[in-house]
Parts: C-alpha cells; structure tokens; sequence
C-alpha cells in the first residue's frame, strides 16, 4: 500500500546568479517499508525530506506534481492543516540531537509537550507515556532522564530521546534526516536497531537519509541514489553492491576497505552528463 | 631511535572533584617514516594525545619524546614546530575566514623563517594539488575538500618531519575522502613524512597506517600491526567489537 505518493518535485532558491535548484523533479513513492536515499553533500537529498514536510522556508520555493499522504495532496494544505500532519502523521528526526532539543527545558517536559499537543489527555498520562517510550528506545532509568537537561545527555541519549519523542504520536512516516552520522559506530548499531524495531512493530513507512552507503544497503529495503538534485539509480538495498551507474560505482570503489588493502583508492571522476539525464523514477 | 615516543602519558582536566582523566598510562612509540593509527570512540583521549603532544593540553605526566628529545611543560619552541605540525579535523573551523590562501601560506612561512616566500607558495600549492588558481582565494570560496588541502599545505609549509593528522576526513564526502587520503599517501612518500593519525574510522586507519592503537576510556587497551587488523586478529574484546561494527555488510557477503 502506498504511503506517500510524490511526483515531480521541484525545490528552488532564488539567487542573485539566477535560480538554483536543489532538487529537481524528483519522483518515488514509499509504503510500509524503509526506503534509502543516498547522495553526497549537496545532490538534494535532505532538502527532498524538507520538502515533504514543507519545512523549505521563502524564498525557497517548493514545486510538484503532488506530494500526496494517503490520497490528500500536502502542497494544497493551509499552514494550520499542514500543522497537523506534521508530527502526527508525519515526524522527523534530524541529524544532530545537541541542535535539536531545547537546551532550557527538561527532557521530560519536551517529550509530554509533544504528546500533549498532538492528544487532549490529562499532565499524568502524558508523563506515564514518555516514561513507556522512553525505555522503548532502550533508557534504562527513564525517571532520571526525564529530570535531566539535554546537555547531561550523550549524543546517541539524545538521538533515542528525539526518536522516542517524534513516535510518541504514532506517526505513519517517519523521516530520519542523517539520524546516526554524529554517533559512534557502536551507538550507531543501537539506535538503528531501536528505530528498526519500532518501524517493524508499528509498520510505519521510514525515510532514511544518510550519505552512508554501508550503513543504508543494510538497514533500508529500498534505495535511491541522488545525484545533482536528481534520482540517477534505484535498486534494492542489498543489491546496492551491484550498483551499475558510474557514479554509484565510483562511491562505492571510493571506501577504504579492511579486506582489500590498496595503496591508492579510486577517484570518482564526474561526468557532467550525469547531471542532465532525468530522474528516474523511484516507484515501488 | 624512535620519531615519537610515548611512555606512561597521563593528560587530564580540570583539578579537585573535577578532574577528568583524559589519558591514562598511554606507551606506543612511531618509527620514522611509519604511519600510525589511534582509533576509538568519541572520548577515548585520542586527540587528546595529539594535543598534548603539540602543547595544546596543560596538564600531563609521564614521558613524550620526539626524535629523541624530550618534550617537557606545555611551551614549545620553534624548532618543534618545524619538526611537528597537525592537521585538524574540521577544515571549516581551521582557517581564517578573512585570510586568503596567500596570506595563511605566506604568514607561516614567514613564521618559520624562510626567505623566498613566493616560489614556496607556489610550490605548495602545486604539492596538494591545487595550483596557482587558488592562490587569492578566500575559504569560503573553496571547498571542503580544497580547504582540507589548503590545511595540509600549511602543515607542509615548515617541512615538517612528523604530520599530526586529527580526524583529517570526517568532515568530507566519501569520494573527497579518497581524493585527501591518496594525497596524504604520496606526501607521505615524497616528503619522507612520519604520520601520527586520529580517527573513528577502523576501514580509514587500515588504509592508512602500518600499525595501530586501540583506545578506550583513556586507556590503550591494544597495539597491533594492520596486518592482524585485516586478518581480524584482534586479542581484545574491545577491540573485536570495534571491528565488528566497521566490517561492510556487502564485504561480508561478497
């Protein structure tokens, strides 16, 4: 069943050089699965999360066919609606927790201040249900982090406690922007394992972003591959290794690697035409 | 005799209730001409080794020695630093946003004393693979991965024998990655260099180095070839989790 329908997506920002365009016309659709997108720095690929949610502020502009959640076209929404569907149908967890949690406000009362915007339920439940989710993503004491500021936490703390806040509405989709790159690698394994439990428990749809391609053909079903604001390869993750365009070729012979010492590594040389040929289409 | 030598190294922070022990008992010594890793997790004392090293920590015992001098206080003197010179992590951070390529160049080369500033400018550039293009460019005209460059062609500036590298490539794309990682190489061959480096990255150290050192807590908790790394011999359980966690999927399988 299909999620999330986007079709033609456009981003743009006017410059003084003219317009420059950050994503460009973009298409996929996501069901209940974990879909990847990959790309360098740059190819669009968080600004295709952002846009989803309409978080792209003006002068940005945000241009598509439709960007449709189960039929309704997000784009047509007035900013109250839109409010609406953000959180509760749709989250978003960003890259870096530190940016992300309010450095003034108790762990716990930004947690209930989420579940509370979002559910008409009384101070006690909202706080018997942050302490559940939280030792859902794995808190072993949840009474003191819900106490604590943000600055005690650690990063990969942090990053289970924006996850355990951006589900506790029970979204469909979840949109996980780099989630894991600003922790340590074995951090990283838990709190991927975390969010994959609940996006299997929950059946959600899960966007996950990364520049990560490891990391993505093992965690994802699904991936897409951007390049220069376009989609330039689709394939399944655990075939992103038989990757055949030249630039996802040339991303993957560009990692170092334990089992195959060389003395140099591979270049990627980057082919202009790349960036000219449409975007391929990214339906399941 | 060893480039660096490092026996019993105690950094910490802080005094009283607050002191916070960086490194604790830290001994590995780095041959000349050998590249050598420190691998671990963020607050392990990695570059908090490094720092102590170059005079950027205050506080530490024990015993560190650099082509067979020893190093003592925090204060070093301007021989040391034409011998030893780090590249940071951060290429956004590390240089002066209002200084041009020219400028940063020519400043530490006339820091270390050098006469014909011009023609090593030039010759700089041309080392790291940028040219003479860059030369009045300001960093925010650059590239993450071309102001990486610029940083490690200030590091070359003094001909320096030891190249301290913390992290020199996180902050960059995977195909940028390998673009500084093969520049690193072939300076390291040409120049005859000693690298000290710091990273996360356990497939980015195997690439690297000859041999390494696996830090956890403050403590060395394994010293062992690449070799054994590749082979995944690791003796410590740490050590083995650490590798675990960095074997690809598809290396698994393929």
């Amino acid at each position: 069943m299909t999620l999330l329908d986007v079709q033609d997506l456009w981003v743009k920002f006017p410059t003084r050089q003219g317009i420059f365009e950050a994503v460009r016309g973009v298409s996929f659709t996501l069901g209940k699965e974990r879909l990847g997108i990959v790309g360098e720095s740059g190819s669009g690929k968080s600004m295709t999360g952002r846009a989803i949610l309409r978080l792209i502020r003006p002068p940005g502009i945000v241009e598509a066919d439709h960007v449709a959640l189960e039929g309704t076209d997000l784009l047509g929404l007035s900013e109250k609606q839109m409010r609406k569907v953000r959180g509760e149908r749709i989250s978003m967890v960003m890259q870096d927790p530190k940016f992300s949690l309010n450095p003034v406000m108790r762990v716990g009362d930004q947690i209930m201040e989420a579940y509370l915007l979002h559910n008409q339920v009384g101070k006690a439940e909202a706080r018997a249900k942050s302490l559940e989710m939280l030792q859902a993503v794995s808190i072993r004491d949840p009474e003191r982090v819900m106490r604590a500021y943000p600055h005690e936490m650690s990063g990969g703390m942090g990053q289970r406690i924006m996850i355990a806040m951006m589900l506790i509405p029970n979204p469909q989709i979840l949109i996980a922007d780099e989630p894991t790159s600003a922790l340590d690698v074995s951090v990283q394994r838990q709190v991927l394992n975390i969010m994959d439990d609940l996006v299997k428990q929950r059946g959600m749809g899960l966007i996950f972003i990364s520049h990560d391609l490891n990391l993505v053909s093992e965690f994802c079903d699904r991936v897409l591959i951007m390049y220069a604001g376009r989609i330039v390869e689709t394939c399944a993750a655990d075939r992103l290794h038989e990757a055949q365009h030249p630039y996802t070729r040339g991303l993957l012979n560009s990692l170092p690697r334990l089992d195959q010492p060389r003395r140099k590594l591979d270049v990627l040389t980057r082919d202009p035409a790349w960036a000219e040929v449409p975007s391929v289409g990214g339906k399941a | 005799m060893s480039m660096i030598e490092i026996d019993g190294l105690n950094v910490w922070f802080g005094h009283g209730p607050d002191r916070v022990d960086a490194v604790k008992g830290a001994a590995f010594t780095v041959e000349p001409g050998e590249s050598f890793g420190l691998v671990g997790e963020s607050g392990s004392g990695k570059s908090t080794i490094l720092r102590a090293i170059t005079g950027l920590a205050p506080d530490w015992s024990g015993r560190i020695s650099i082509g067979g001098r020893a190093l003592t206080g925090h204060k070093r003197d301007r021989a040391f630093y034409r011998q030893v010179q780090m590249v940071f992590q951060d290429p956004y951070a590390s240089l002066h946003p209002r200084h041009s390529v020219d400028q940063v160049l020519s400043e530490t080369l006339q820091l270390h004393g050098f006469r014909d500033i011009d023609a090593r400018v030039v010759r700089l550039l041309d080392d790291v693979g940028l040219g003479q293009k860059f030369r009045f460019r300001y960093p925010h005209q650059l590239s993450g991965g071309q102001r990486q460059r610029v940083a490690i062609a200030r590091a070359l500036a003094g001909e320096p024998e030891i190249v301290l590298l913390d992290e020199p490539t996180s902050a960059l794309d995977v195909s940028v990655q390998a673009e500084i990682l093969n520049l690193l190489t072939d300076l390291r061959e040409e120049h005859k260099l000693t690298y000290l480096m710091v990273s996360h990255d356990l497939p980015v150290i195997g690439h690297m180095c000859d041999r390494l050192a696996v830090m956890k807590d403050g403590e060395i908790v394994e010293v062992m070839a690449v070799g054994a790394l590749r082979a995944m011999q690791a003796q410590h359980p740490y050590s083995q989790s650490l590798l675990e966690a960095s074997i690809a999927p598809g290396s698994r399988s393929a």
